[in-house]
């Protein structure tokens, strides 16, 4: 095992390099002008050209690149061209709303999602079956911002339970913390609540008709017992696939969500970037969201070996 | 549903006004929290031109004259001036006990050399700045411009809003201007707060205790800029209901552009007062490609222009209500001393059939038509999308380009037919300073290639605009050649002007203390 998480550590590294080569490609042609941007509209031809070459943007592709590769092999993603602060800096800065953000949703997704496709599954055919299934419709088909909305009116404006809008460092106290992220957490994890507990049901479904559950059920174990000791574990497979898969709905989620309730997060520097060419920023943040993803592949694999012993690496 | 109902509803402001939640005393009652126009991302207000920079700018620098009210230029760090009677000597006299933040005195060099930087990238100086023979600091507090001939319009450029001239220490000042400085020491009423700055989220900025504010009462820019709150704070929220919503709520107490759908909604909030604090309005512009066909073609630049109507754009942009636009048919400023309608019959027409007749009788023969749309610029998005309705109507064969604003920036400077990348039709908003004067009027420029992307060459523009330069000082000269300019421009019709609407602001009642000025300001503002 202690083998096979290396050689994946391992095997990170040329993914990186190929998300490194693709993004900075990505940008080099992408249409855009930060140097136009700065100077403005009364600003001559003349004025963005000396601007473009104080930022070094007329040195040519290559030069560009391995100086960017350079800096980076030595842990440094370079300088914002706007703020002129370390794009690690505002990372760093960025990176506590988003974290606390995804973690939240991840926790009230799952702990609400697998229940929910549990008990579907078990009362399938039923009412309460027809009901999960509509509401994971419902979270598919109405939009992160619509909910987003929704949710203030009524429990920030209507009800003044909760702030309309920003984020509090967890520094500052768990409950200013959680107050702010209730809402967002949960227009966020609409989606993410539909499509585990959906796949939570249909994989329950495939492993009750198996031959174990009808012997678990003739020694006479509990229908809750076999449902989550027996049955879950079981499903997990999938289930645990699907919440990595999901990761990466909740980091572009996550870009919506942030800009509904304002939460200064990775999502919002990343919009904030594109639309003004920030390269530096645009290139750290894709590269950070890409190691997470894939590291998080990788503890999704490990964690197979945990459900199903029967899977070797 | 329409974007304005959707907008209104997901808002979601109570008619009679939601009560504020309980604000926590103290910090709160002495901090104004403020939603800023947009990202604060730069903090150097020679390097970019980006208003949001320049507002911060007045909070931490402060100028050696500024505007008033009524457009008048006055001494603000300057104790006053003294010009020779040749005209060809300016002395300045900086007023006593003028200090930086970190202690230092502001002395003469600062200015100096703060003007020096900031004229390198001034386009209004840099027209002016041949006729200075010197600039010099006489004393610590004196300095003086020696110039080859008389320079009225010196003052009018110092003192101005559009590019102000702020003063720097002369260390931070003598950085390259294509340079961003990285320090913001400043004499102004406030300090920024570099710990907290996190560009995206949040700016702040605390009183300056060791600033001494003019005796004079606040006028515009110009009168004294009391600092009457502790701190200010922005935070940035870029989605406009979610601003609405909180500034409902009380979260924050300042909101400086409110999208124009939420008005009607954040007027029926009995907390909220929604009122215009700009001296100008904001002008709608659009440009044609004159290079390109076919555009490239007086006859049928004059032809779309006859289909303008300004009212319908104006309504696009800033609602129904006719008290928030002003329809303004000439290339000046309205209600600015120069501004004038002579050959705008034009403008006049606003009549797609007689258009239609224009631009056949031009000779259009179905030449494409490139109109990029920023759409992550609502109203810029708005002119542009009214535009590509007229064209249609027109016949012309239209390829409407949806593209964000960093992408038009780019793109507006490809010369190139449009099958190789090129553009026909482009639009922005100005302020109305920047329209007033032919001196910086970008849109009015006609100098070919050095011209304002679209790039039109009338040699009789740039001849008066020159003109206007050297007798723009007398009010007669100067409103004959504003006139023959604005005849010259309707012939030439490089640019069709769209009329201007007001950009309001939104504030919790117990902020005290707003006034209108040519620029969003703090100072002066508190809180009850």
């Amino acid at each position: 095992m202690f083998a096979y998480v290396v050689r994946r550590v391992l095997a990170t590294i040329p993914v990186m390099a190929v998300v490194a080569l693709f993004v900075f490609s990505l940008l080099y042609i992408a249409p855009g002008d930060p140097a136009a941007v700065i100077a403005g509209d009364q600003a001559t031809p003349e004025d963005v050209e000396r601007i473009r070459a104080s930022l070094g943007l007329d040195r040519p592709y290559l030069v560009r690149f391995g100086a960017w590769v350079f800096d980076i092999l030595r842990g440094d993603l370079g300088v914002s061209i706007f703020t002129n602060l370390p794009v690690s800096l505002m990372i760093k800065q960025r990176l506590e709303p988003t974290l606390s953000l995804m973690v939240v949703t991840l926790i009230l997704a799952v702990s609400i999602a697998v229940p929910m496709g549990v008990i579907a599954a078990a009362r399938v055919g039923t009412f309460v079956d027809k009901f999960v299934m509509a509401f994971a419709v419902l979270g598919f088909s109405v939009p992160v911002f619509v909910v987003g909305y929704l949710l203030a009116y009524v429990f920030a404006l209507e009800l003044e339970w909760l702030p309309v809008q920003g984020y509090t460092p967890f520094s500052e106290g768990f409950f200013p913390w959680i107050e702010n992220l209730i809402l967002p957490a949960v227009a966020l994890g609409s989606v993410y609540i539909a499509l585990i507990a959906r796949i939570t049901r249909a994989s329950m479904l495939e492993v009750l008709q198996q031959d174990y559950i009808r012997t678990a059920r003739a020694k006479g174990a509990g229908q809750r017992s076999i449902l989550f000791l027996h049955a879950l574990k079981n499903a997990a497979v999938p289930i645990v696939t699907v919440i990595g898969i999901g990761i990466a709905l909740l980091i572009g989620g996550a870009v919506v969500t942030e800009s509904v309730f304002a939460i200064p997060g990775l999502g919002r520097l990343t919009v904030d970037a594109i639309l003004r060419r920030d390269y530096p920023v645009i290139q750290g943040v894709v590269l950070l969201f890409s190691f997470t993803y894939v590291l998080v592949n990788l503890l999704i694999d490990i964690l197979y070996t945990l459900f199903d012993p029967r899977i070797r690496y | 549903m329409e974007r304005r109902t959707f907008l209104g509803a997901t808002a979601g402001i109570a008619a009679g006004g939601a009560a504020a939640p309980a604000i926590a005393q103290g910090a709160a009652a002495r901090t104004l929290r403020v939603i800023p126009q947009a990202n604060l991302t730069s903090l150097d207000p020679v390097w970019t031109t980006a208003v949001v920079t320049r507002n911060n700018a007045f909070l931490i620098y402060d100028q050696i004259c500024a505007t008033d009210a009524a457009g008048a230029v006055k001494p603000q760090m300057a104790e006053g001036w003294d010009v020779s009677q040749d005209q060809l000597t300016w002395t300045f006299r900086l007023r006593d006990g003028l200090m930086f933040h970190d202690g230092e005195r502001v002395l003469a060099k600062d200015c100096v050399a703060s003007i020096d930087r900031w004229r390198r990238r001034d386009p209004f100086m840099q027209v002016l700045w041949p006729n200075v023979a010197e600039l010099a600091a006489v004393d610590d507090r004196t300095f003086r411009f020696r110039l080859h001939r008389p320079t009225p319009l010196l003052l009018m450029a110092l003192g101005q809003t559009q590019f102000p001239c702020f003063v720097m220490p002369e260390r931070i000042a003598q950085t390259d201007a294509f340079q961003q400085i990285r320090d913001t020491i400043g004499s102004g009423p406030f300090r920024f707060l570099r710990d907290e700055w996190n560009p995206g989220q949040r700016a702040a900025w605390a009183k300056n205790e060791r600033y001494v504010p003019r005796q004079e009462p606040v006028d515009g820019l110009a009168g004294g800029r009391v600092p009457r709150i502790d701190r200010v704070e922005w935070t940035i929220i870029s989605d406009p209901a979610t601003s609405a919503n909180a500034i409902a709520q009380g979260e924050h107490d300042y909101w400086e552009y409110p999208l124009h759908d939420l008005l009607p909604m954040l007027r029926r909030n009995r907390n909220v007062v929604v009122e215009q604090r700009l001296t100008d309005g904001t002008y709608g512009v659009a440009r044609f490609n004159t290079l390109q066909p076919p555009f490239n073609n007086p006859a049928i630049r004059r032809a779309v222009a006859m289909a303008v109507d300004q009212r319908d754009y104006l309504r696009a942009v800033a609602g129904d209500d006719p008290a928030g636009w002003g329809v303004c048919e000439g290339v000046f400023t309205c209600d600015t001393p120069l501004a004038n309608e002579v050959g705008s019959d034009v403008l006049k027409v606003r009549n797609i059939d007689r258009a239609r007749a224009a631009l056949r009788e031009a000779g259009y023969n179905n030449e494409k038509v490139v109109l990029i749309a920023p759409g992550d610029y609502p109203q810029i998005n708005a002119l542009s999308l009214m535009t590509a309705d007229i064209l249609r109507r027109l016949g012309m064969n239209l390829e409407l380009i949806a593209a964000d604003w960093g992408t038009l920036v780019q793109r507006r400077t490809s010369r190139e037919p449009v099958e190789r990348g090129g553009w026909s039709i482009i639009h922005t908003t100005s302020s109305g300073q920047s329209l007033a004067l032919p001196v910086f009027h970008l849109f009015l420029r006609a100098n070919g290639n050095d011209a304002w992307f679209g790039w039109p060459n009338v040699p009789e523009v740039e001849r008066l605009r020159a003109e206007w330069v050297e007798k723009g000082g007398d009010p007669a000269e100067g409103r004959r050649i504003g006139e023959a300019l604005n005849r010259e421009a309707m012939a030439a019709m490089y640019y069709i002007p769209l009329g201007y609407y007001w950009q309001p602001s939104a504030w919790r009642r117990n902020v005290t203390g707003m006034f209108r000025a040519p620029a969003t300001v703090f100072w002066n503002v508190g809180k009850s």
